[in-house]
C-alpha cells in the first residue's frame, strides 16, 4: 500500500517528477519535496485553511488532497502571486492594510480570496467576508483581511470598467 | 484625539516628548514582502542535511503509575531509527519556583518524559525518530504503554476534596495559596454598606454584591504549533536548536539544564513564528527532548506538534473561579473588596513562570482601575489531571477584569444607578495613585476612555434603539488597565527565582552607514522589525530602511527575556532607543574630531550626518565617519576604539507603567436560537505614545477578537475521566470573520514618563476588555429576564433557557 508511486506535477508552471508514497499529502509534497514552502500546514484536519492552494484554478486545501491526486492538475501555490519579488495588487492591498501580523495564515488567505475573486468578482463586502470565513486567522482579528480583499475587489472592478 | 498633558511633576527623566519622522506614522512592515510571497521562513520550514524526524508516544489516560513503556514494535517499524524513554535520556526535569515558604508553595518537577507517572491524557512518554514524519506516526501506533489508572482528579471541586492527589508533595491538590492582602477596613466596609436591612440590603442606603465568575479553559492558539529543529555541531562544539518560542535564552538555559552541559554548547536561535500569545513564552518539555536526541544522535531532528497535539497537550490558560464580594456606600462608591480566586493549572508548573503565575497576577492587580479603600485576596492554583497552563495574553486580567465589571453592574442594579455612571464615581482620577494593593499607577486616561466610549455609543443612538424597540439588545462596558512595564522591581514581588525584567540591546553601524540592531524581545507578528526600526531612524536620522532588527539568536546578545506580557515596544524599544542614542554620541565624538571643533559644537542633521553646530556646511556622513571607523582606523580620536557600536540595557523602575482602555459592545441575542451577535464593537484605548498606529489598531483588534473567542466560543473541556473532548478543530469553535465583528478604535495618549518613547505596550489590552464587555452587554440583553450570566463561554443553549425561562 505504501508503495512509492512516480508522479508529474504541474506547480507554477513548472513540471517536477517526484515520488510519493500514496499517503502523501500534496501539501508536504509542495513543502517538503519542491520546497515550496509558503503553502502552510495549521491543522491537518481541512479546517483552518492555511495550506490552501489552488488545483486547475479553484481553492482546495493541500492537507487533504493526496499528491496523487493532484496528477495532471494545474497547481497554484502563494509562490506563485508575485513577479519578482513585485507584490501583485492583492499582495500589495494586505500590506497596506495590514491584513497581517504572524504571516502564517496569510499564503491561505491570499490563495483562498484570489479563488473567491476569481469566482464572484462583484462580491459585495459581507459576501466576500462569508467566503473568507472559511480560513482561520488568529492575529488580525478578520477585519484588515476583509478590508484588503474588499479593496482588491473594487480596485479590479474599476479596471475592468 | 487631544493629547493628555502630562502633569509636570510626574514627567520622568525619560520621555521627553521627542517626535521625529517615523515614530508615529505607519510605514510599510518590513516584514510583510517576504510574509506575503511565500518567502518567510518557519520552523517547518526548515531542512537539514539527514534530518530525522521525531514524534511523541503520549499517554492515553489521564493520571495513573506507569508501569512499563515497551519501544521494542516501535523500532522494528520501518522507517523508524530510534526510539527512547525516559529512562533511555536520563534528562534532568523542568523546576520552576517561587521564593515562598512551604505553606504558600509547593515546588513540583515536569521530566521531560514521563517517569514513574502520567499526570495528563497527552503526556510525553516516549520520543520517535524516524526518516520521515510518516513512519513516525507508524512508530507511535507501535509502542506499548502499561499503566495503572488512577482516578483523574478533573475540575476543582475535585482537585480540593483531594481524594486522589496529582503529585505526593502536594495532598491537598494546591501548588500556591498565597492571601497577599488583608487591609484595614474589610470588614468594616461590609458591615456598614450591608447596615440592618434584610438580604444585606442596607438602612443606609449602600449595598453588599456578590458575584461567582468562572471562565473555560482556553488554548492561546496559535496558528503554527511549537516545533523545533535540534541539530549537533561538531565543530562548534554545539547544539543548535531552532524553534519557535518567545523566550529563546530561557529556552537555552533549560536545555542546558536539563542535558546537563554547559550553557555555552546551547545556541538556541527562532525563525519566523506564527503567532505565539504566551503559549510559546514558557519552555516546552518536547523541544528539550528534541535537543538531547540530536545530540545523541549527532543527527538534525525536527518535531512539529500537530494541530491535536496543540490542542490536547499543548500549554492551556484561564480556567478561573472568583468568589468577589463587594460593598458599596449609599453614593455608589465602593467601600471594600473581598475575593478568593482559584486557578487551574493542570498538571504542572511551567518555566520560567510558575503554577503561581495567574493567581499571583490576579491577586496583585485585582482593584482594576478603582479607587477601592480596602482589599483582602486569597490566591489558590490547584493542579489537576490537564494539559499545564502558560500565561496566556493577559494573564488573569481577562478574569479578574471580569469579576470586577460584573461587581459594577451588579452593584449599579442594587443601588439603581447608570452603571457607566457608577464606574465614573470610581475610577481612578488622579495620579499617580498608589492603591490599596501597593501598586502606583501612572498617569491614564481611565475617566476619558469611560466617558468616549459611552459618548460614542449614546450619539449613534444604541441606547435609544435597546430603550425603545422589540429586540433583544444589549449594552456593555468594561473599563480597564494593564501593566505592560514590568520590569525586575515589578516581578521582583512576585517572589519567582528567576525574575525577568530588563532588556538589552547592541547597535552597529556597518561600512556603508546601514545599522543592525539587536533586541532581546523576540517578535512574532507584533511588527517589531518595523517598530522598532522607527526608533532606531527618529534617533539617528536616518531612513527606516537602513535599520535591520535582528532577534531570535542567542549568540548575538547576552541575554533576553523573549516577548510577553506587552514589554517588547515599553522595555525592549527603549533599550534600542539607548543604544542609538550612544551610537549618535559615538559619531559626534568622531566627527567633531575629523573637522577639528569642539565635541559640544557638532550634532546630528536628522538625515544621516554630523553639522560643525556654527557652520552647518561643514558635515560629514555618517559613511565618511564610518569609513574611519573601520577602514582608517589611525584617524579617530586617541580615546575612541575602532568600529561603530553601542550597547545599552532598560529596566522599568517600580511598579511599571499602565496602558488603560473602555471597551463598549452591544449585541443582539436571537430569541430562536440564543446566539449572541456583536452589532457595535467601540475600543478606547490609550497605550501611550503610539510607534505605528495600524499596528496599535491591529493589536487591538487581534486582541479583542481573542477575548470575544473567550466569552461566546472557545473551551477545552475534558470528560469525567480527564479524556480530552474538544480534539480537533470541530469541537475547538474557533471564532472566523463571520463572528468577529468590526471594531472602531480611538487612541487616547498619555505618554508614559519612564519609558524611552513614552510608549506603553498594546499587546493584551484587547483580549482583557472582550470577554466582561461581551458578558455585560449579553447580560444587559437579558435583563428583562431576571437571569445574570457569569461563566463565560456563553452557551447558546444558556442564553435560550434565560430567554425561555428555564435555568
Amino acid at each position: 500500500m505504501n508503495d512509492p508511486h512516480l508522479l508529474t506535477l504541474h506547480v507554477n508552471g513548472t513540471e517536477h517528477e517526484v515520488v510519493v508514497e500514496p499517503r502523501r499529502t500534496l501539501a508536504d509534497v509542495l513543502r517538503h519535496d519542491l520546497h515550496l514552502t509558503g503553502t502552510h500546514v495549521g491543522c491537518e484536519h481541512g479546517v483552518c485553511g492555511a495550506c490552501t492552494a489552488h488545483l486547475d484554478h479553484a481553492p482546495v486545501r493541500a492537507c487533504l488532497v493526496f499528491a496523487v491526486q493532484a496528477e495532471g492538475a494545474d497547481v497554484r501555490t502563494v509562490e506563485s502571486l508575485d513577479h519578482d519579488g513585485e507584490l501583485s495588487d492583492l499582495q500589495q492591498a494586505f500590506t497596506d492594510h495590514h491584513a497581517l501580523q504572524c504571516g502564517f495564515c496569510t499564503p491561505g488567505f491570499l490563495m483562498l480570496a484570489e479563488g473567491v475573486l476569481a469566482e464572484s468578482p462583484d462580491a459585495s463586502r459581507e459576501e466576500l467576508r462569508e467566503a473568507l470565513s472559511a480560513n482561520l486567522c488568529r492575529c488580525t482579528g478578520y477585519q484588515t483581511i476583509v478590508d484588503a480583499v474588499c479593496a482588491t475587489a473594487a480596485s479590479r472592478r474599476e479596471k475592468i470598467s | 484625539m487631544t493629547a493628555t498633558e502630562l502633569p509636570a511633576e510626574v514627567a520622568g527623566p525619560r520621555f521627553e516628548g521627542r517626535r521625529g519622522r517615523w515614530v508615529g506614522a505607519s510605514v510599510p512592515r518590513h516584514e510583510d514582502p517576504r510574509l506575503l510571497t511565500g518567502r518567510g521562513r518557519f520552523v517547518d520550514d526548515i531542512t537539514l542535511p539527514g534530518m530525522l524526524h521525531a514524534g511523541f508516544v503520549r499517554a492515553t489516560v489521564a493520571h495513573g503509575h506507569l508501569t512499563g513503556v515497551d519501544l521494542t514494535a516501535t523500532r522494528a517499524v520501518s522507517g523508524v531509527v530510534a526510539a527512547f524513554d525516559a529512562g533511555d535520556l536520563a534528562l534532568g526535569d523542568v523546576v520552576a519556583l517561587l521564593d515562598r515558604p512551604a505553606e504558600e508553595f509547593t515546588p513540583t518537577a515536569m521530566p521531560v518524559l514521563a517517569k514513574d507517572k502520567v499526570r495528563f491524557v497527552g503526556e510525553p512518554v516516549a520520543i520517535v525518530i524516524a526518516r520521515d514524519p510518516y513512519a513516525v506516526e507508524d512508530g507511535i501506533e507501535a509502542a506499548v504503554v502499561a499503566c495503572d489508572p488512577l482516578a483523574a482528579v478533573v475540575d476543582e471541586p475535585s482537585a480540593l476534596a483531594a481524594a486522589t492527589t496529582v503529585h505526593d508533595g502536594a495532598p491537598d491538590n494546591v501548588l500556591l495559596d498565597v492571601s497577599m492582602f488583608d487591609t484595614p477596613g474589610v470588614d468594616e466596609g461590609f458591615a456598614e454598606a450591608a447596615g440592618d436591612g434584610p438580604e444585606g440590603s442596607s438602612t443606609r442606603g449602600g449595598c453588599v454584591v456578590e458575584v461567582t465568575t468562572r471562565s473555560g479553559r482556553q488554548n492561546a492558539l496559535p496558528l503554527e504549533t511549537r516545533g523545533a529543529v535540534a541539530s549537533w555541531d561538531a565543530r562548534d562544539d554545539q547544539l543548535l536548536v531552532q524553534t519557535c518560542t518567545q523566550v529563546p535564552h530561557q529556552v537555552r538555559t533549560m536545555v542546558a539544564r536539563c542535558l546537563g552541559v554547559p550553557e555555552r554548547t546551547v545556541r538556541v536561535t527562532v525563525p519566523d513564528m506564527g503567532g505565539g500569545f504566551g503559549q510559546k513564552c514558557v519552555v516546552g518539555r518536547e523541544e528539550i527532548a528534541v535537543a538531547a536526541v540530536a545530540r545523541r544522535l549527532h543527527r538534525p531532528v525536527k518535531w512539529i506538534e500537530d494541530r491535536r497535539e496543540a490542542l490536547t497537550a499543548g500549554f492551556l490558560a484561564r480556567e478561573q473561579h472568583y468568589d468577589t464580594r463587594a460593598a458599596f456606600d449609599a453614593d455608589g462608591r465602593i467601600t471594600a473588596l473581598a475575593v478568593d480566586v482559584v486557578c487551574d493549572m493542570g498538571a504542572y508548573s511551567c518555566y520560567p513562570f510558575t503554577a503561581g503565575i495567574e493567581p499571583l497576577m490576579a491577586s496583585a492587580e485585582m482593584p482594576s482601575v478603582y479607587r477601592v479603600p480596602a482589599y483582602r485576596v486569597r490566591g489558590r492554583a490547584i493542579t489537576t489531571n490537564k494539559a499545564p497552563t502558560a500565561p496566556y495574553r493577559g494573564v488573569s486580567r481577562p478574569q479578574y477584569v471580569t469579576a470586577i465589571e460584573r461587581v459594577m453592574e451588579k452593584a449599579a442594579r442594587a443601588l439603581d444607578l447608570d452603571p457607566v455612571e457608577l464606574r465614573r464615581r470610581n475610577v481612578i482620577t488622579e495620579f499617580p495613585y498608589t492603591g490599596v494593593n501597593a501598586v502606583t499607577y501612572d498617569p491614564g486616561t481611565y475617566r476619558e476612555s469611560l466617558d468616549l466610549a459611552e459618548e460614542t455609543l449614546r450619539s449613534e443612538g444604541w441606547f435609544g434603539a435597546r430603550d425603545g424597540g422589540d429586540r433583544h439588545l444589549g449594552i456593555g462596558f468594561c473599563c480597564f488597565s494593564e501593566r505592560t512595564g514590568y520590569g525586575s522591581e515589578a516581578f521582583a514581588k512576585r517572589r519567582m527565582t528567576v525574575v525577568p525584567g530588563f532588556d538589552l540591546s547592541e547597535i552597529r553601524m556597518d561600512t556603508t552607514g546601514a545599522v543592525v540592531v539587536t533586541s532581546g524581545t523576540m517578535n512574532h507578528g507584533q511588527s517589531h522589525e518595523t517598530t522598532f526600526a522607527q526608533i532606531v531612524a527618529d534617533r539617528l536620522g536616518i531612513d527606516v530602511a537602513r535599520v535591520k532588527l535582528r532577534q531570535g539568536d542567542t549568540e548575538r546578545i547576552a541575554y533576553g527575556w523573549g516577548t510577553f506580557a506587552s514589554r517588547s515596544v515599553t522595555i525592549g524599544g527603549s533599550a534600542v532607543a539607548l543604544a542609538s542614542e550612544r551610537l549618535g554620541e559615538l559619531l559626534c565624538r568622531i566627527a567633531a574630531h575629523l573637522l577639528e571643533t569642539r565635541p559640544e559644537n557638532v550634532a546630528m542633521d536628522g538625515s544621516g550626518g554630523v553639522i560643525v553646530v556654527d557652520d552647518p556646511a561643514r558635515r560629514l556622513s555618517y559613511e565618511d565617519i564610518a569609513d574611519v571607523a573601520y577602514l582608517r582606523s589611525h584617524l579617530l580620536p586617541k580615546d575612541v576604539e575602532p568600529t561603530l557600536t553601542a550597547t545599552a540595557s532598560f529596566d522599568v523602575p517600580g511598579d511599571g507603567t499602565f496602558s488603560n482602555a473602555t471597551h463598549a459592545v452591544v449585541v443582539e441575542v436571537d430569541p430562536g436560537t440564543g446566539q449572541v451577535r456583536i452589532l457595535r464593537y467601540v475600543c478606547v484605548e490609550d497605550c501611550g505614545v503610539v510607534i505605528h498606529p495600524q499596528v496599535v489598531d491591529g493589536q487591538c483588534r487581534g486582541g479583542i477578537a481573542q477575548g470575544i473567542a473567550g466569552a461566546l466560543f472557545e473551551e477545552v473541556t475534558y470528560d469525567e475521566h480527564g479524556e480530552p473532548s474538544a480534539a480537533s478543530f470541530i469541537d475547538y469553535l474557533v471564532p472566523t470573520a463571520t463572528e468577529i465583528p468590526d471594531v472602531s478604535i480611538t487612541h487616547l495618549e498619555t505618554p508614559c514618563a519612564f519609558t524611552e518613547n513614552g510608549a506603553k505596550g498594546a499587546g493584551e489590552g484587547g483580549t482583557i476588555g472582550a470577554p466582561a464587555a461581551v458578558l455585560n452587554a449579553v447580560n444587559d440583553a437579558l435583563r428583562h429576564t431576571g437571569v445574570e450570566l457569569d461563566t463565560t463561554p456563553i452557551h447558546p443553549a444558556t442564553v435560550l433557557d434565560a430567554l425561555e425561562g428555564t435555568p
